[in-house]
């Protein structure tokens, strides 16, 4: 018979995983806002146009991206030794993720809008 | 058989990165849900636990290189503005769609909800990951955390599913075509 070793699991704090989560959702909803308001205003589609072949949708997703990294490492800093709520931190998540995929839709955008 | 170079990167894209992406999906899912599932008929083994986080890293690779290509490679290509002077359009996809009332909404719905709605995904796996890494079979015993990530790997799926979906309609309808022609294997001409 093979010889099999089951994992130890060792009790890790939830905060890190509380930190990945929520920094998931901040960057999602990020991802919402900054691609309505590149939408909605050509000034800020313009500043959004990092790499102009790729247009605003450059800025947007960069800008994004680099929110739910600071995100995470300011929110690993502060519970990666902790344990936190958890049932309001995924909450919040599940929340930010909504809001992230309501505003990327064209037609939540337009209705926003009021086009 | 030959083929265009955008086309090819298109088929990157779309089937190298996204297509393997979604195909990898369910079972990661199910893996996902098995191995950190309260009451888990059996404690899954070392091998087991790299594996499938081997799995997810490729998964989280899969994902950006599908968001990168498409957005740096394929999407300058599909929005090119039309010069001056130039009335064929098949070189200019967006504008091709655009052009017409019966295609427009192929760009100002899909292609406009595709751009975006796909990064959701790599941001997502890229959690999922780094939890199973952090936690493995101690997920079981956090039962919130775990609800996130499987909550959250679905919502990847499926924003991957209308980024690939809406691609392949706009492939059809508007296909990023040009460039050099790549000979993949030298036919025969059939006899009159």
């Amino acid at each position: 018979m093979a010889n099999i070793t089951p994992i130890r699991t060792k009790e890790v704090p939830n905060g890190p995983g509380a930190a990945a989560i929520l920094a998931a959702g901040i960057g999602s909803a990020a991802m919402g806002i900054f691609a309505l308001a590149g939408d909605a205003f050509t000034s800020l589609n313009h500043f959004f146009t990092f790499y102009k072949p790729t247009g605003g949708l450059s800025g947007v997703s960069t800008s994004a991206v680099v929110v739910w990294l600071v995100a995470w490492f300011i929110l690993s800093r502060r519970w990666g030794e902790k344990n936190v709520e958890m049932v309001k931190v995924v909450s919040v998540s599940f929340a930010l993720l909504a809001v992230g995929v309501l505003l990327t839709f064209p037609p939540v955008m337009d209705l926003i809008q009021g086009k | 058989m030959e083929i265009s170079f955008r086309d090819l990167m298109t088929v990157f894209h779309g089937m190298g990165f996204g297509a393997l992406f979604m195909l990898a999906f369910s079972a990661a899912l199910a893996e996902l849900y098995r191995m950190s599932a309260p009451g888990a008929a059996s404690v899954p083994t070392i091998r087991e636990h790299n594996l499938l986080l081997l799995y997810l890293s490729v998964m989280v690779v899969l994902a950006w290189g599908a968001v990168l290509s498409g957005a740096y490679i394929v999407y300058p290509w599909y929005r090119a503005v039309v010069p001056e002077g130039v009335t064929d359009l098949a070189d200019y996809p967006k504008f091709l769609l655009t052009s017409s009332p019966k295609t427009s909404a192929w760009h100002s719905l899909g292609m406009e909800w595709k751009e975006h709605v796909a990064w959701l995904a790599p941001i997502a796996m890229t959690m999922v990951a780094y939890v199973f890494a952090k936690y493995g079979p101690a997920l079981a015993k956090q039962k919130q955390i775990r609800t996130a990530v499987i909550g959250f790997a679905v919502v990847a799926f499926v924003a991957t599913g209308v980024a690939g979906a809406f691609g392949a309609f706009l492939n059809k309808y508007a296909p990023v075509r040009g460039g050099a022609m790549i000979e993949i294997i030298a036919g025969e001409q059939e006899g009159q």
